[in-house]
C-alpha cells in the first residue's frame, strides 16, 4: 500500500470521527470561558444523537435529503433546553457545577432509553435512512494530489465543524460578546463592576454549550452510528471535554485537539488493517487521548490552564 | 422563627427524594403508564419476596463502598469522579488473584479482597499526586483515568485472563465471597458475604474521620487549605492519602462484583455505573457514614426493584435512572430549597 493509498484512508476517516468531538469541544469551551465546568457534555450528546436519530426517523420520508440537517437542527434545539437545566441548577441555584453535570449525564440516559421504549416499544431504534453520507466535495476534489487526500469520500459535517471552530474563534476572541464572556469567565466581580451581567453571560455560555454539544451527538448519530441505543454515545462527551482541556480552552486548539482524538480513534477501527500499525496492541490507540491529556495538564507539554473563575458559583453579596 | 441548621439537612435529602418521585409520577402519567402498578411492582421487584431482598442487598453493598469513596474524598475537598475507574481495576485486580493461585481459603479470599483494595489505592494515588504536586484539577484526570482504566482491563482480560476470549476464568472457590448459605436463605439469590466487608468500612470510615488525629487534619485541609498550612498540617501529603483511602473503598467495591456477584470478569463496552451511582449515594447521604448506608439502600432498592417494572407494569426501568438523576439535581440544588423551606417558614409565621 504506498502512501497516497494510507492517506487518502486515514484523513476522511479521521475527520470523520473528529467532527462530533469539535463541535462538542466548542460548546465545553464556551461554557468554561464564562466560568461554568461542563461534565455534561456527554449527556447533551446523547440528547442530540437521540433527537437527531428520533427526527430523523419521523420525517424522513417528508425531508427527502435534506433530513439529517433539518434533524441537526432540531438536535440543535433539544441541547441548548437540556442544558439549560444545567444552567439554571449551577447558575441560579449555585449548584455544585460538577454534581450538576453528573446529574445530566445521568438524567439524559435516562430519559432518552425512557423514551425510545416508550415510542418504539424496543431498547433501540430502527436504522435511518437518510445519513449524512460520503460525498466528493464539486472543485475542490479535482486539486491534484490534495483534493483525493482532503475531499473526496468524505463528509460535508467535517468541514462544517471545522468552519464552526473557527467562527468560534472569532466570536470569543474578536468581538465584545467575546470579551465579555471571557471576562465574568476569568474575573467575574471585575465584570461585574464594569456593569456586564455576569449571570446573562453565563447563561448564554451554557446554552451555546447546549446548542454544539446537540450539534455533536447528532453528527455521530447521523454519520457513524445510525440509530440510538444504551451504547450509541459512550464517551465521546467526556473524549470533547479532554480535547477542549488539551487545545487549551482555545477554540482552534480545541479542533486541532479534536482532530489528532479523531485520528486515535479512526487509527484503533483501521489499523489493523495498515502496515506498520497492525502488530501494535490498539489498546494503546484507545487510551492515547487520555493519557495524553493527563500529561497536557501537568505542565510536561506546555501548561493548560481553566479559565479562573471555572466553577465558582457567583454570588453578588459575596462582593 | 429560623429553623435550625441541622434540622434543614435532614429535611433537604428527604425534599429531593419526594420532589425526585413526584416529577417521576408525573412523568409516568404523561407518557400514559400506570403509575400505582409501576411504584407497586418497583416495591415487589426490591421486597416482594425473599429472592428479590437478597438481590437489593447484593446491590446495596457495591453502592455503600462506591458512596464511602467518593464521600471520604469529599470530605477532603476532593471531587472523585474515578471511583467507577478504580472499581474496574479493583475488579480486575480481585479476579486475576482469584483464578492465578491456588491457596486455603483463609490467605486466597483476604488476599484477592486486598488486591483489589490495593489496585483502587494505586489508580487513586495517581491524580491525588497530581493534584498536590501540580495542581492538576482531580475531576479532570479521574474521568480520563476512567476510560483508561476502561480500556486497559479490557486489553488484559483479552490477552492475560483468557486466549483472546470476552471473559476470564472463573475464581477458584478459595477467593469465592459467595455463600450458600445466603443463598439458600434468598431463593438462590446471588448475595454474598460482601455485605460483611461493607459493614467494617463503614465503621473503620466513620472511625477514621471521628475518632482519629489523621482524619481530623483530613478534614481540616477540606475546609481550608492554608488554615491547615499554618497550623503545621502537611496539605500535600492529605491531599494523596484521601485519594488514596478513596480508592481503598473502590476498589473494595470493585472486589464485591469480582468475587461475590459475578466470580468472574469480563470486557465491558462501557461503564458498569456503581462508580456514578456512588457519587449520588455520597451526596444524598451527606458525606456520612450512616448517611451513605441509608442512601445506598434507598438507591440499591430503586435500581433492584426497577427491573420488575417492565415485566409487572409496563414502565421502562430506566424511570428509575431518571429518579436518580433528578434526586442529585435536587440536593445539589438545596439552595433552591432552603429558599423554599424560608418561603413556607415565614408563611407559616404570618
Amino acid at each position: 500500500m504506498g502512501i497516497m493509498e494510507i492517506l487518502m484512508i486515514i484523513v476522511p476517516t479521521t475527520l470523520l470521527w473528529a467532527a462530533p468531538l469539535i463541535f462538542t469541544a466548542l460548546g465545553g469551551t464556551f461554557s468554561e470561558r464564562s466560568g461554568v465546568i461542563n461534565i455534561g457534555l456527554e449527556g447533551l450528546m446523547v440528547i442530540g444523537a437521540f433527537t437527531a436519530i428520533v427526527f430523523n426517523l419521523s420525517f424522513a420520508d417528508v425531508l427527502g435529503a435534506w433530513t439529517p440537517w433539518v434533524s441537526l437542527l432540531v438536535a440543535m434545539l433539544a441541547g441548548v433546553i437540556f442544558s439549560a437545566i444545567h444552567a439554571v441548577a449551577s447558575i441560579t441555584f449555585r449548584a455544585d457545577q460538577t454534581v450538576s453535570g453528573v446529574a445530566i449525564n445521568l438524567l439524559a440516559v435516562g430519559v432518552t432509553l425512557f423514551l425510545v421504549k416508550f415510542i418504539y416499544d424496543k431498547g433501540q431504534t430502527d436504522i435511518i435512512q437518510e445519513s449524512f453520507s460520503k460525498i466528493d466535495i464539486p472543485l475542490l476534489s479535482d486539486i491534484p494530489f490534495i483534493g483525493p487526500i482532503f475531499f473526496s469520500n468524505t463528509y460535508y459535517t467535517s468541514f462544517v465543524a471545522i468552519i464552526f471552530a473557527v467562527v468560534a474563534w472569532y466570536v470569543i476572541y474578536k468581538t465584545k460578546f467575546g470579551l465579555r464572556l471571557r471576562s465574568v469567565g476569568e474575573h467575574p466581580m471585575a465584570a461585574d463592576t464594569m456593569g456586564i451581567n455576569v449571570t446573562k453571560m453565563r447563561y448564554y455560555g451554557v446554552l451555546l454549550s447546549g446548542a454544539l454539544g446537540g450539534i455533536g451527538g447528532g453528527v455521530y448519530a447521523q454519520a457513524i452510528s445510525s440509530d440510538f441505543g444504551h451504547a450509541t454515545i459512550s464517551g465521546q462527551g467526556f473524549m470533547a471535554l479532554a480535547a477542549m482541556i488539551f487545545g487549551k480552552w482555545h477554540p482552534l486548539g480545541a479542533m486541532g485537539a479534536a482532530i489528532f482524538f479523531g485520528f486515535a480513534q479512526s487509527l484503533s477501527i483501521i489499523g489493523s488493517s495498515l502496515p506498520l500499525l497492525e502488530n501494535i496492541p490498539n489498546v494503546y490507540l484507545l487510551v492515547a487521548p487520555y493519557v495524553l491529556t493527563i500529561i497536557a495538564l501537568t505542565g510536561f507539554i506546555g501548561r493548560a490552564d481553566a479559565p479562573k473563575a471555572s466553577g465558582v458559583p457567583y454570588v453578588k453579596e459575596n462582593r | 422563627m429560623e429553623m435550625s441548621n441541622r434540622m434543614q439537612n435532614i429535611l433537604i435529602p428527604i425534599i429531593a427524594v419526594l420532589l425526585g418521585i413526584i416529577v417521576g409520577t408525573i412523568l409516568m402519567i404523561v407518557t400514559g403508564y400506570d403509575a400505582i402498578a409501576g411504584f407497586i411492582a418497583l416495591w415487589n421487584g426490591a421486597f416482594g419476596d425473599v429472592y428479590f431482598f437478597g438481590e437489593t442487598v447484593r446491590q446495596i453493598i457495591p453502592y455503600i463502598l462506591a458512596g464511602l469513596a467518593v464521600a471520604f474524598a469529599f470530605k477532603t475537598g476532593l471531587f472523585n469522579i474515578g471511583v467507577e475507574g478504580q472499581l474496574i481495576v479493583g475488579w480486575l485486580a480481585a479476579v486475576w488473584v482469584g483464578v492465578a493461585f491456588e491457596l486455603p481459603k483463609i490467605i486466597h479470599l483476604p488476599l484477592a479482597v486486598l488486591a483489589a483494595a490495593l489496585a483502587g489505592a494505586i489508580w487513586a494515588f495517581i491524580p491525588g499526586f497530581l493534584k498536590a504536586q501540580y495542581r492538576v484539577h482531580e475531576v479532570i484526570v479521574t474521568i480520563m483515568l476512567n476510560y483508561t482504566a476502561l480500556h486497559i482491563t479490557n486489553y488484559i482480560i483479552r490477552t492475560k485472563l483468557s486466549e483472546g476470549s470476552d471473559s476470564s476464568d472463573p475464581i477458584a472457590e478459595t477467593a469465592s465471597l459467595r455463600s450458600p448459605l445466603l443463598e439458600s436463605l434468598t431463593d438462590y439469590s446471588r448475595m454474598h458475604w460482601g455485605i460483611v466487608i461493607a459493614i467494617i468500612a463503614v465503621i473503620i470510615m466513620w472511625f477514621i474521620l471521628e475518632k482519629t488525629t489523621r482524619g481530623f487534619e483530613l478534614k481540616a485541609v477540606g475546609l481550608n487549605q492554608h488554615a491547615s498550612n499554618y497550623a503545621g498540617m502537611n496539605v500535600k501529603k492529605n491531599i494523596i492519602l484521601s485519594m488514596v483511602i478513596s480508592g481503598v473503598f473502590a476498589g473494595l467495591a470493585g472486589a464485591m462484583e469480582g468475587l461475590g456477584t459475578f466470580g468472574y470478569a469480563a470486557v465491558k463496552s462501557g461503564f458498569t455505573g456503581v462508580g456514578f451511582d456512588g457519587i449520588a449515594v455520597a451526596l444524598l447521604g451527606a458525606n456520612s457514614p450512616i448517611g451513605i448506608v441509608l442512601a445506598a439502600i434507598l438507591f440499591g432498592s430503586l435500581k433492584v426493584g426497577a427491573l420488575n417494572m417492565p415485566l409487572e407494569a409496563g414502565v421502562p426501568n430506566e424511570l428509575v435512572d431518571i429518579i436518580i438523576a433528578l434526586i442529585v439535581f435536587f440536593v445539589a440544588s438545596s439552595y433552591m430549597i432552603r429558599l423554599l423551606i424560608r418561603k413556607i417558614n415565614k408563611k407559616g409565621v404570618k
